[in-house]
């Protein structure tokens, strides 16, 4: 009923749902749902979350010393980087060298360090520089919005389509359920330029643009957001644009165009890795209905299929914040994210053991499933609708109202 | 020397600099190169620690060499400390200022007595070594003198509570105070006094300070009005500073019900659980309070007609994040219980246990 499943059989059409007793159907699997695609019951389900809560609890005693190493060797591994970026602009030969600094400071600092505090992955050590209520990152986005939109919105309703506005971030179709309009011919134009300006697109995804030229949403209701959003902004450019090119003197230009490019750099790596999290072939999207008063499993099982890993060494996993784990991510969002490799492989054991795809790949190979998925769904679809599919063209999908 | 360090504090507090280094701040770089550097947080060295008491839950005093953003202390004031316990979790207790008011950076002590699970009073009392390093506030509080200071005084103390009426004498001391002051102490037993030397000294000196020791598990009586006027027979004419345990407070607080001469400190303890949803649940910022129903605090909160903040509802998101000023909470999620004062909980997945009070 979403993404065509894994093995290939289309799914049942929605008539087959069984009536009966709400225990009856307890005991019973709904083929039209995600979970009923793989065969689990809600039992199931249940045992599942508890071998999930088992290394939560695991891990969560286990956090300490080490974990507190770690961060803080990131920290001031970033601010070498930093430092040793802004200074080698003074020395114009070095200026890839520089550039290169830079952009490793921004990616560390935005992934590894910014994505992971602000998600309380530290709050335990009780320093209020790695706290999440406390942390800034070096990007346009406020982090008391981004923590709203990530932590809360798409953390809690991950891959629930009209519910998790990061599918597709209000512009691109990312999913079949999502209605074809004419609009999304654009959709790789739309992606590509996603990825040039991806830290603008996130600092506005809390203004659901689309909400308001959909009708859904008042530009009154972003008021407070402005707010915020121009203080961060200006920040932001004073710093890059203005103070550290002025301080150079003659080399203002170059300085310039070397902080631009570091900026460009990180929103170019965190848009690909981000996108290899939750759109490579074979993640599942789940309707509102069948995550309604979800279980504690289901919440499991959705965020399990609902994305997708990276495979690589450890600097590429350091690189990417440890999105490379996606799965790991977002079945334990507030565990150090130096935890997942540890837990992966048993993760990936309790999936063979439950029949559940665990969606890993290189980074080529998921880059290239998200990028014909970009282009495929650009078109409309091949086929005409499933009968009885599940109001696809009823999903809450801003541009067709918009239209 | 002193002009080239005023220098280097103008540029290091300059709005470029903060600019520059935003969206982190200055101190977050320059702690990397040297933690006593700093330009709006306050950090302090460990340079001395010695012991007052040698009984079961011995006192020590630690010198603390503060960096130059302390803004010195008042006597009678307090500071919250952090300190990083072995497994890299930092706590934050609040110790009072022993020695007498300090200026900008200069080096103040704290009188700590080594609490039975207090973590932090025990570590510094017995583990802390000089060099480490720990964060602090500035200095907090107004159980302080007023200005100008009364010529006569009654300091009242017990136990530990002796460190700010101490602060105070000393204070008043080294800046030639020519009033007097009854200095009324209660400790369990000799072994148990704190500061016995200087006490002696100054129970020796010519100094206004009249200077009375009782000591309760070796034939002393605890405190009543009778004792007071024994030796203040003005007491009830005369301004009173007292600090000490709940009990002696208590008795202090009963005697001078019908006069406003007294002022009084005493601090928060970790709270003991009693057992499952019993107590009372009290939301201090909007003043309800209501029977604990055993629900998690968020729960409670919106039953008791309050409209809290949160996500989630599931404690991954952090949304509902407050703090937990006093009492027990079980985490639904692990069944992990945590009775530290002034604690940041996730209410959607923090249940009560016993009396709680939190920030909502």
């Amino acid at each position: 009923m979403t993404v065509t499943p894994l093995t290939g059989t289309p799914t049942p059409p929605r008539a087959a749902r069984t009536t009966g007793s709400p225990a009856a159907a307890d005991q019973q699997l709904d083929p039209t749902n995600v979970a009923g695609k793989y065969g689990l019951s809600p039992a199931d389900l249940e045992r599942f979350g508890e071998e999930m809560d088992a290394i939560r609890k695991r891990i969560v005693a286990d956090l300490g010393e080490e974990d507190a190493a770690y961060i803080r060797n990131v920290v001031k591994t970033q601010r070498g980087f930093e430092v040793a970026g802004r200074a080698l602009f003074y020395l114009p030969p070095a200026w890839p060298l520089a550039v290169a600094a830079l952009s490793i400071s921004k990616i560390l600092d935005n992934m590894e360090i910014g994505h992971n505090v602000m998600h309380g992955q530290y709050d335990w050590m009780g320093d209020p520089g790695l706290n999440s209520r406390m942390y800034e990152w070096d990007n346009v986005c406020p982090s008391e919005q981004w923590k709203y939109s990530h932590n809360y919105i798409h953390h809690t309703f991950t891959n629930i389509l009209g519910k998790d506005r990061d599918i597709g971030y209000g512009v691109l179709r990312m999913d079949e359920d999502q209605k074809w309009h004419p609009y999304y011919l654009g959709n790789p134009v739309y992606a590509f330029l996603l990825m040039v300006f991806f830290e603008w697109g996130v600092a506005m995804h809390d203004l659901e643009v689309e909400n308001i030229v959909a009708g859904k949403r008042r530009i009154s209701d972003n008021k407070a957001l402005h707010a915020g959003i121009m203080r961060k902004v200006r920040r932001q450019a004073l710093k890059d644009y203005v103070l550290f090119p002025a301080l150079t003197g003659p080399l203002f230009p170059l300085t310039l165009a070397g902080n631009a490019t570091a900026n460009l750099v990180r929103n170019i790596w965190a848009f690909n890795i981000i996108f290899c999290g939750h759109f490579p072939a074979g993640v599942e999207t789940f309707t509102e209905a069948e995550s309604e008063d979800e279980s504690r499993g289901h919440w499991y099982f959705r965020q399990l299929l609902g994305s997708a890993n990276i495979t690589g060494g450890k600097l590429f996993h350091l690189m990417t914040g440890n999105l490379s784990h996606q799965i790991e991510h977002h079945l334990f969002p507030d565990l150090p994210a130096r935890r997942y490799p540890q837990v992966a492989a048993e993760v990936r054991e309790i999936c063979e053991r439950y029949g559940l795809e665990y969606n890993t790949g290189r980074l080529g190979k998921q880059l290239f499933s998200v990028a014909k998925k970009i282009c495929r769904l650009a078109l409309p679809d091949r086929h005409a609708p499933r009968p009885g599919t599940p109001a696809a063209s009823d999903q809450e999908e801003p541009w067709t109202r918009s239209a | 020397m002193a002009p080239t360090r005023s220098l280097t504090r103008a540029v290091l507090g300059s709005r470029t600099l903060a600019a520059l280094t935003s969206p982190h701040g200055v101190d977050r770089y320059l702690e990397l190169v040297n933690p006593m550097w700093a330009v709006h947080e306050v950090r302090a060295r460990v340079v001395a620690i010695e012991r007052e008491t040698d009984t079961a839950n011995p006192v020590a005093t630690v010198t603390l060499q503060p960096t130059s953003t302390w803004a010195g202390h008042r006597a009678g004031q307090h500071v919250q400390v952090g300190l990083e316990l072995p497994g890299s979790r930092r706590f934050t207790r609040v110790f009072t200022i022993s020695s007498a008011a300090s200026g900008p950076g200069e080096r103040f002590t704290l009188t700590v007595r080594a609490n039975d699970g207090g973590t932090v009073s025990s570590y510094l009392v017995e583990q802390a070594r000089p060099g480490q390093v720990l964060h602090l506030s500035q200095a907090l509080g107004d159980f302080v003198l007023p200005d100008p200071v009364p010529p006569r005084l009654v300091l009242l103390s017990g136990g530990s509570g002796i460190t700010p009426v101490m602060a105070m004498t000393r204070t008043l001391l080294r800046s030639g105070y020519d009033g007097r002051i009854t200095f009324l102490h209660y400790a369990q037993t000799p072994a148990h006094q704190i500061y016995a030397d200087e006490l002696a000294a100054l129970a020796a000196a010519d100094n206004g300070v009249d200077v009375h020791l009782v000591h309760t598990e070796a034939g002393g009586a605890l405190f009543t009005p009778a004792a007071l006027a024994d030796v203040a027979p003005d007491w009830a004419e005369v301004d009173a500073y007292a600090c000490g345990p709940a009990g002696l407070i208590e008795r202090v607080q009963a005697a001078y019900a019908d006069t406003d001469r007294l002022r009084v400190e005493y601090f928060k303890t970790p709270a003991v659980a009693t057992g499952d949803a019993e107590g009372t649940v009290a939301f201090t910022r909007s003043g309800e309070q209501s029977a604990n129903s055993g629900a998690t605090l968020l729960e409670q909160a919106e039953a008791a007609g309050l409209r809290p903040e949160f996500g989630c509802r599931m404690g991954i998101c952090f949304s509902c994040t407050a703090r937990k000023s006093e009492g027990t909470v079980r985490n639904v999620l692990t069944g992990e219980e945590s009775s530290l004062p002034d604690e940041d909980v996730r209410v959607c997945v923090s249940a009560p246990v016993g009396d709680c009070a939190v920030e909502l």
